[in-house]
Parts: structure tokens; sequence; C-alpha cells
């Protein structure tokens, strides 16, 4: 898909669950390189607005991401009470707007830097924290047999999966090479029972309101593995947006963060296998930020944001450094 | 030949400065966004330029060092260098020196980013 997508057929999308009506402000959000979000008012007859998101694949489909496996997904996280906007429709092939689905669009703020400094988030910011450990011990509660089928990646697996990726990139980073030793040395036992992930649990894929944590974003990336992934990855040194010292997502603690986990039914988390996980996530960092300057250099996706990333690797080198010698 | 004044730096720092005050006065959104970060890939530039070569210098010296013996023929090239010590760290040649490889690794992580973005850093010490 290129350009806008046409309203018309959008508003066809909506009408089949709410009623006639009209898509109007259209407009396309800005972040997510690697989806399409566009933002529109529905009008019904009665002249009430409605606020919707399509979240779609742009261009031409690159790997094989899957649409309909996150939408079902958000609907098995809302079931579980997840806090998920409610999705509205998949896109079929004959709504001729591509691969997506429509979900509400919901009130709030997603930009971490704003999240982490606004005054309008000030009473939120102390509670973030727990608010995510409870959240997580409920994604992670979800029973599998529920889910779509999704990938299985554990801690291991991962690991190789990074290694073969530097090496299929042929960057030297000597920083990834004492971090891939690191980590191998340090496995920890995969769980009795492998979970849901949702893969891309941080600041950035959370929508803020005054009150807290509206919504959870962002499930393309969820597997089955272990849930302490998604721990450490909140805590990963990138995702605290220049708020160093808060080390959960810059607005809280980790005691916070696993005391709040731990009460709504997660399991206890020892500080050796959060700092595996926030190693491996530090890692798996980077070698996206040197995957998204190769999509760049190798004529992909042209854009001097993904160029300039690749010399913010070296970021994610110092932070795993940093973990390797006791750090966070 | 040399170049007329402006320099390479000078010249990438017209451009910045350019992009920096006219361009984000008059862009709003993405363009904006995109303009701060060209910015940026601007100013990694001209500290590639200005400090680049003196930290090229260094880091070969030091993973020579370090490597000793096991470098052949490309001494000279610090891309080599890393290529060198990165396939040792990971066949576990240099397991016997690896306080000195870690500390080599941090140095030279350190140095780039002195030019991908010194703010990163925590205040050096020894300044």
């Amino acid at each position: 898909m290129s350009g806008a997508p046409d309203p018309e057929a959008l508003a066809r999308v909506v009408a089949a669950t709410v009623g006639d009506g009209s898509v109007v402000d259209l407009r396309r959000l800005s972040g997510g390189a690697s989806r399409e979000t566009w933002s529109f008012d529905f009008v019904d007859a009665g002249g009430a607005r409605r606020g919707f998101v399509l979240r779609r694949d742009p261009g031409e489909h690159v790997g094989d991401s899957d649409r309909s496996t996150e939408y079902q997904l958000i609907r098995v996280a809302a079931a579980a009470g997840v806090a998920v906007p409610r999705v509205l429709a998949l896109l079929r092939p004959e709504d001729g707007l591509g691969r997506g689905f429509v979900m509400d669009r919901i009130e709030g703020e997603t930009i971490p830097r704003r999240i982490l400094r606004d005054d309008a988030y000030a009473e939120a910011r102390p509670r973030l924290a727990a608010q995510c450990g409870e959240i997580a011990a409920r994604i992670h509660a979800i029973a599998p047999s529920s889910l779509p089928a999704l990938p299985g990646l554990d801690a291991a697996a991962q690991i190789d999966q990074y290694r073969t990726l530097i090496d299929t990139f042929g960057e030297p980073h000597p920083a990834f090479e004492l971090g891939l030793r690191w980590l191998a040395e340090r496995v920890p036992p995969p769980p009795a029972r492998p979970e849901l992930v949702h893969g891309d649990f941080r600041n950035g894929n959370f929508i803020v309101g005054p009150d807290g944590i509206r919504a959870v974003l962002d499930w393309e990336l969820a597997h089955v593995g272990d849930p302490i992934e998604d721990l450490g990855w909140l805590c990963v040194k990138s995702w605290r947006f220049g708020v160093a010292d808060r080390l959960v997502g810059g607005f809280g603690s980790v005691p916070e963060l696993l005391a709040a986990y731990e009460g709504a039914g997660g399991r206890t988390v020892d500080e050796a296998t959060l700092r595996f996980w926030v190693g491996l996530g530090t890692l798996k960092w980077g070698v996206i930020c040197i995957g998204q300057a190769f999509t760049h250099l190798n004529g992909l996706v042209r854009s001097v944001e993904l160029a300039t990333l690749g010399r913010r690797v070296a970021e994610t080198e110092w932070d795993l450094l940093q973990i390797l010698d006791g750090g966070w | 030949m040399t170049q007329d004044r402006p320099t390479a730096a000078e010249l990438v720092r017209a451009v910045r400065e350019f992009l920096e005050g006219d361009v984000m006065a008059a862009t709003e959104g993405r363009v904006q966004f995109h303009t701060r970060v060209a910015v940026n890939a601007l100013g990694m530039i001209e500290r590639e330029l200005t400090v680049g070569p003196g930290l090229v210098a260094a880091e070969r010296e030091r993973a020579a060092a370090i490597l000793g013996p096991d470098i052949s023929g490309h001494e000279d090239d610090a891309r080599e260098l890393e290529i060198a010590l990165a396939a040792a760290i990971r066949n576990g040649s240099l397991d016997d020196r690896l306080d000195a490889v870690r500390d080599h690794v941090r140095a030279t992580v350190r140095e780039k980013l002195l030019v991908a973005n010194p703010g990163y850093l925590p205040p050096d010490p020894s300044a």
C-alpha cells in the first residue's frame, strides 16, 4: 500500500460494525517505522464522532508479519483483562486497504519523553512501574492454549539468533562478542511451561494518561518463551529515554516492578535473572539498530533516521558493557 | 590537492546550521523530526572529521598490543583489527587476557561515542 488509505473504503469497514457514517480527519501518526498507523474519526448518521486507528503493513510486504495474529492476540489479551485498545475489524483483501486492522483510538500519550517529563503525567509516573508489573503478570498468565499460533523463542534460541544476525551483517562488534559469551554462560533455566511474552513491553508502547497506563500496544513481536524477557526489556537503558537512574522505563524502580509483578501472580525474579534479560535485551536492541541501518544501506528503505541508527549501536555496546561490569 | 576553505568540517557545519535554523523553523511533524535527525548526523560527521583520525590511531595501537602475534598483515587497518578481535573473543583464543580485552573494548566504544553521541558518556574523571 502506498499513500493514504481510501476514506470511503475505511468507512465501509467501520460501518459494517457500527452502522453508516463517514471518515474524517484521517492522518498518519508519527512513529512506527515498520507499521503504518493512521488515526481517523468516524461520524455516524446522528453526527456522533468516535476515534479509531488503522494499523497496517506499509509498502511491499517485508518478511512474514501477520496482522491477523496480532489482531487475535489483542482480543485474547482483552478477554484476559489486559488493558488494550478494543479491536474492531480485521481487514479483508476485498476491503482494498492492505493488511491490517482497525481498533479504537485511546486518548493519551505514547511519546516516552513527554510521559517522563510533562506535568500532565506527574501523578501517574510514580505508579507506572507497579502498573507494568501488574499488566505483565496478567499477560503472562494467559493460557497458552487460548493463543493464536506464535513462534517459540527461548533465551538460548535468541542468543543463537542474534549471533547469526551479527554474522549476517558482517560488521565487527567486539563488545557484542563479549556480551554473547557472557550471556551464553548465564542462560536461566527455561520455565517449566512456556508463557506468552509480549515481546516489546516498554515505555513507548504504552498509552499513558494522567491516571496511568491505559493500553499496551504493539503486539507484533509476541511469542512464547520465558516471560521474564518482558521485564528485562522494560529495563533496557535505551527505554529509559534519558532518565537512566529510574531503571524501569525511566519512571520507576525494579523493586516496585517486581513487587507488583509477584503481587499479581507473577513469579519471583532474582537479580541475576533480571540482569541476564536486561543484557540480552540490550544486545537485541543493538542488533536491531544494526539491522535498521542496513535496511537503509541495502536500499530497502532509504531513510536518514534508519541510517543514523547505525551510529546508535555504540550506545547499546556501552550499556551492555556496563551490565557485564555489574551496573545497570 | 588542497581544497579552499571552508574545510569539509566547516562546510558540514554550515549545512547543519542551516537545517538547525531555517529548516527547523519552517517545518513541523515528520519532516521536522527528520531534520533534527539530519542535524545530529551532520554533527557526527563534523566530529568524525575533527577527532576521528586521532581516535582511530589510538584504537589501532591498543588492538595490536592485545592481539600481539595473532594479527597478521592488518596492523594498519582498524576495521580489520576489530574483525580479528571479535573473532578471537568468540573462539576463546584471548581468554587468557580477557581483562585487557574488556578494557580495550570499553575504550573503543567510548571513542565511538565521542563521535556518535558524546553526551551519552558519563563525565570523564580524568578530564
